[in-house]
């Protein structure tokens, strides 16, 4: 277990040094900042506009950041080489694949950290409170993170980086169309086609489901259980996905 | 037993974006590297010296076939306690600093706090790299870089190592520098395993070779015995050759000329040498000198590859 640890320590190190790491996040703050001139010219609707296109930025940033990030896990990895000299010591290939995935969930953990103290700072200077509303929102956007980590890992164990990030951002945008795919097999009369589209509908992780801003920024109650169950469906999408990455990688040669 | 012993090891490719075929990298390789020597493992590129080494660390998965180190699996994680590994052209993480890489290997082996310190220092020392241990890995140089892989391959004080082209990317000073190392090593029972395609330094080190071409082993043992029994040619000069004898030994040698009174003669190995002498001594000829010609491993080298490669 500890060499999951070390290899997690390391990731987080690499990563989180990373410049073009730095220049996301800070546009990622450059648009938080963005929205308090938007609120000015939206009257009596300053703060929603804030909180809206705040989360809606830690949201979207969060995303390329995870796909930035996700795939270094072992494509490029692979590509570099770096593997050829880590895989050799004592630490078997799932070992190494948890401690890269933990590190990235905490340089994930960071950037959401740092964009959420740049939202709260501007809402103080606006003369508004954070809500504990936005928090369960902000919660729910760094799980659905650590999902999308989990995507990017399953295509980094057998493709390339450039495809394993292209492929991860359209399961991102299909995991948000996902209830359109249920509605697809009524409208089309292919038998076949509105199997794939059943297959895709419960294979692909819902990402609707993370999604609590509107709730947060309109003040609506955010139930603890509704929390508690998308937790746990990220718990399962993410246990399937390094199973079955896991299982690839244990079997890749690494030329 | 062996330290290594491989039985029938195979890595065949496929390779072909269409239609797959396979493509073999190494074909039943049948090795056994002894306690404490140093191996070298040599051949052209593309031979199968790095698919070679990157089977026994688990990198890529044998076709078929199978090895033991230290009489264990390949795939078991406590043998890899006590190995070391420098890969090819070594590349690290960016991001990190010398020491850092070389904490976090010494992490992965379960070495404590002050042994972590102690070591790393030890080593950053040894390979040359102490003044830029605080530095960025992108901002290493080549030379640089095969240090710190030099470094972390030993990190662990292995009792077997592996350096695959441990030579390159150094400059002269850095290679007599890693021929020292590489001695210390087997001075203190350490076994080391290294591929190599600069001959000069495999003649230099190595107490036994392997010779890969084509994804096979085609030579296997103590290098003076594959040089001695491969190669060689004796160098003769003499004086008072007679026209008669010079026409006996013309039919034996395969150079013969004569610069005024001394006479050089080339016989293509010992035993033809052997079989004329009493000639020289019959007909009253006088031997100047006699030059066993020992060839070089790339003389071999060349010559043996390049006749397996010719149709």
């Amino acid at each position: 277990m500890r060499e999951i640890g070390y290899v997690a320590l390391n990731t987080y190190r690499e990563t989180v040094r990373d410049k073009v790491l730095y220049n996301l996040v800070l546009f990622a703050l450059l648009m938080i900042s963005s929205s308090y001139v938007l609120g000015k010219i939206s009257v009596y609707q300053e703060a929603k506009i804030t909180k809206d296109l705040g989360l809606a930025s830690i949201s979207v940033f969060g995303m390329v950041i995870a796909i930035f990030i996700g795939i270094s896990l072992v494509s490029k990895e692979i590509e570099k080489r770096t593997l050829d000299s880590v895989l050799p010591k004592p630490l078997s290939r799932v070992q190494f694949l948890l401690g890269k995935y933990f590190g990235l969930l905490q340089t994930l953990l960071v950037n959401v950290v740092v964009m959420t103290v740049g939202l709260n700072l501007l809402l103080i200077i606006m003369g508004e409170s954070f809500e504990p509303a936005l928090l369960k929102a902000i919660y729910l956007i760094y799980l659905k993170l650590a999902v999308l980590v989990g995507v990017a890992i399953f295509f980094s164990t057998f493709t390339s980086s450039i495809l394993a990030s292209l492929f991860t951002g359209f399961i991102y945008v299909a995991g948000y169309f996902s209830a359109d795919l249920k509605n697809f097999e009524n409208v089309v009369d292919s038998t076949f086609l509105s199997q794939v589209t059943r297959a895709l509908y419960y294979m692909l992780p819902n990402f609707k489901n993370f999604d609590v801003k509107a709730a947060a920024v309109a003040g609506d109650p955010i139930a603890f259980s509704q929390i508690g169950w998308v937790t746990l469906y990220a718990l399962f999408y993410i246990t399937l996905l390094l199973t079955v990455s896991a299982l690839i990688f244990q079997r890749r040669d690494l030329k | 037993m062996g330290i290594l012993e491989t039985r029938s090891l195979t890595k065949d490719y496929l390779v072909g974006s269409v239609r797959k075929r396979s493509r073999p990298a190494l074909s039943d390789l049948n090795l056994q590297v002894e306690e404490g020597e140093i191996f070298g493992l040599i051949g052209p590129n593309g031979a199968g010296k790095t698919t070679t080494l990157k089977l026994l660390m688990g990198l890529i998965n044998p076709t078929r076939g199978e090895a033991t180190i230290l009489g264990r699996p390949i795939d078991d994680i406590e043998m890899k306690r006590q190995v070391g590994y420098l890969p090819e052209h070594p590349y690290f993480y960016d991001y990190l600093t010398g020491r850092e890489l070389l904490t976090y290997f010494a992490q992965l082996f379960g070495l404590n706090r002050f042994e972590r310190r102690e070591r790393v220092e030890e080593l950053l020392d040894k390979v040359g790299i102490g003044e830029v241990a605080d530095v960025q890995l992108r901002k290493y140089s080549k030379g640089m870089t095969q240090r710190l892989g030099i470094a972390q391959a030993l990190v662990n004080s292995p009792k077997l190592v592996f350096f695959d082209e441990p030579m390159s990317g150094l400059d002269p000073i850095g290679r007599r520098e890693m021929t020292h190392l590489v001695r210390e090593l087997r001075d203190s029972g350490v076994t080391v395993f290294f591929s190599s395609h600069i001959l000069s330094d495999v003649e230099q080190l190595c107490d036994r070779v392997g010779i890969l071409n084509q994804g096979r082993l085609v030579e296997l043992g103590a290098l003076a015995r594959i040089l001695e029994v491969s190669v060689r040619e004796v160098e003769v000069v003499a004086e008072n050759v007679s026209e008669e004898l010079e026409a006996k030994i013309c039919v034996k040698s395969s150079a013969f000329r004569r610069t005024g009174e001394r006479c050089e003669i080339v016989f293509a190995d010992t035993y033809t040498f052997d079989a004329t002498l009493p000639l020289f001594v019959e007909r009253g000829a006088r031997l100047v000198s006699v030059h066993r010609v020992r060839r070089t491993l790339e003389d071999y080298f060349v010559r043996e590859i390049a006749a397996a490669v010719e149709p």
